[in-house]
């Protein structure tokens, strides 16, 4: 049973804030969700006694020539919600009491 | 002949070098009717204006090479929203990526306009490819053509719509468990989920990164072909891309042998489109390949096992998304309610619940309970298709357990979860698949299409669209 103490704390990990109304309707939909989820726990295993392979595959490529400095600064920048000049404006991280 | 925006990639490209018509006259045709459908359907976010170089450089290229010019060459398609076109707004659906234009092209966009490709505009989506219904646009849902009071299916439902309805000539969409084949077979079309791996995603939104694939929405098979065609290959920009012939080749077999996993359709799929399965499995028969009942005992977890491992990646493919750098930005007190208050504002409700589910079933307590099982429970699968594929060339079933539905119709998020129920396992295998239409059915007095769904192993494309072309031609498509 997820309660809606669990969904708050999940939100905040997730850097969501949900006021008290939406956290039981979640937590009703959850509850939902993961009794169908579950019929995972049925399942045995066994873990076969080779090394599994993991079937999904991550190939690193070798560093190449990269391209040229600066070329996709100001495209990028112009994204940003603020700004000054090249850099990214965003709030000061560490508050001095 | 037909109107040129009803034409298929093969008509049009024959027609254009023939100097029947030109690529300024079948853009538009594509851009008229879509300015005409648009504001029913709501199947484009955005028309794009006609870029005057683009379809001039591909008349040219076509009148000067002639049919050595590539077949996509001045050919009118439709991008999902959350493929990036450089400058283009690339929005995923949701309200969080808005006002965000892209900064370069995804390597299927640089792959098209090499060709010549033209675009016409992106379309609508489920937020964040995520949903079978596109009603969770934060635009609004997309109608159905065939049925205006019903969903085109989704996650790709904006490029199913627009090519059922002859807005464009083909589409791209993206698949993570059944967002191109579900919204095909809803729609009357061919849709292609690729091998894991095959297409790059360079340049696609993330949704579940080792099930997304991105593929294409066309008329006909062959279309599908030569979009997949175009569109495939090793990418530099995506170290999950595999090289051509890393899987054994298996040719293709005149006689198929088609295994039919008949244990997982005794309930739950509509009687008439169990009817109309039957009847191509017969017709299959008829023309000589071989019918071989399955076993697959682990499909009956697929599904769940997919809801554990989509919402997971989802919840950190979607972490990057702060209202930091780009996209939907609010601002409150503190750094923490700069994030908080962007997410909260940015990411509708479906995005959230799959949020909040993926920290759930990675979160430390649960992570052994749910997502290792679940991974195990992929491999087991994956083996198991393997198997399988010892004795069969293809395994066969419907697409979907019931046609389109009507809008509204599914309000809990678990109903609408089912609907993937078949094309999942596809992207838990990485393998490739299929939807071709294979007949209608009526309901409230129209008709609606409903499709079969072929997997073959991996790399196997091949095999796919030689027996999709044998459904197709049976049905005198």
């Amino acid at each position: 049973m997820a309660t809606t103490e669990d969904v708050k704390k999940l939100a905040a990990l997730a850097r969501i804030s949900l006021p008290d109304g939406e956290l039981a309707k979640f937590a009703s939909e959850f509850d939902a969700i993961l009794a169908y989820v579950g019929q995972l726990e049925a399942l045995d295993i066994k873990q076969s006694s080779e090394k599994e392979k993991s079937p999904l595959r991550n190939v690193m490529r070798a560093d190449g020539t990269p391209h040229k400095g600066g070329a996709y600064t100001e495209k990028l920048a112009a994204q940003f919600p603020a700004r000054e000049g090249d850099a990214l404006s965003v709030k000061q991280v560490i508050h001095h009491g | 002949m037909a109107k040129l925006n009803e034409l298929t990639i093969a008509e049009a490209a024959r027609a254009l070098r023939a100097r029947e018509f030109t690529v300024r006259a079948l853009w538009d045709a594509c851009a008229a009717a879509a300015a005409a459908r648009n504001p029913e359907l709501n199947a484009f976010l955005e028309i794009f204006d006609a870029d005057d170089a683009a379809i001039a450089a591909a008349q040219k290229r076509i009148d000067t090479d002639g049919s050595a010019a590539p077949l996509l060459c001045g050919i009118p398609l439709a991008m999902k929203d959350n493929i990036l076109i450089e400058g283009k707004i690339a929005s995923a659906g949701s309200r969080m990526l808005e006002n965000y234009r892209a900064t370069y092209d995804a390597t299927v966009v640089k792959k098209l306009k090499e060709a010549g490709a033209l675009f016409l505009g992106r379309t609508n989506m489920d937020e964040f490819a995520m949903g079978s219904s596109t009603e969770h646009s934060a635009y609004g849902p997309t109608k159905n053509p065939h049925d205006t009071h019903r969903v085109p299916g989704g996650s790709s439902g904006g490029s199913a719509a627009v090519v059922a309805a002859h807005l464009a000539i083909a589409a791209l969409g993206s698949d993570t468990g059944g967002s191109i084949r579900q919204p095909a077979a809803h729609t009357g079309l061919v849709g292609l989920k690729p091998t894991y791996g095959a297409v790059s995603r360079s340049g696609l939104i993330a949704m579940g990164s080792s099930l997304d694939q991105i593929g294409p929405l066309t008329k006909t098979v062959e279309d599908a072909r030569f979009l997949y065609e175009t569109i495939v290959g090793r990418d530099p920009l995506d170290a999950t891309t595999i090289p051509a012939g890393l899987y054994p080749a298996r040719g293709i077999p005149e006689k198929f042998r088609i295994g039919v996993p008949r244990h997982l359709l005794e309930k739950g799929v509509d009687a008439d489109v169990r009817v109309a399965f039957d009847a191509t499995l017969e017709q299959l028969k008829d023309a000589g390949h071989t019918l071989i009942d399955l076993e697959l005992p682990m499909s009956a977890y697929a599904l769940a096992a997919y809801y554990v491992l989509m919402p997971a990646e989802v919840s950190t493919n979607l972490a990057r998304l702060d209202g930091i750098r780009y996209g939907h930005a609010v601002r409150g007190e503190t750094l923490l309610d700069d994030y908080l208050l962007s997410r909260t504002s940015g990411f509708g409700e479906e995005t959230l619940r799959r949020i909040l589910l993926g920290t759930f079933v990675l979160s430390s307590g649960y992570i052994d309970a749910y997502y290792y099982k679940a991974d195990a429970a992929r491999r087991v699968l994956r083996r198991e298709y393997e198997k399988a594929f010892e004795k069969t060339d293809i395994i066969a079933f419907p697409t979907t357990p019931s046609p389109a539905f009507a809008l509204g119709e599914k309000s809990d998020p678990l109903s609408m979860y089912l609907e993937d129920i078949f094309t999942a396992t596809a992207n838990l295998t990485g393998m490739p698949a299929l939807s071709v239409p294979m007949g209608f059915v009526e309901r409230t007095g129209k008709q609606l299409p409903v499709g079969l769904h072929l997997t073959a192993p991996h790399q196997t494309e091949d095999a796919l669209f030689a027996l999709g072309a044998t459904v197709e031609k049976a049905r005198g498509a």
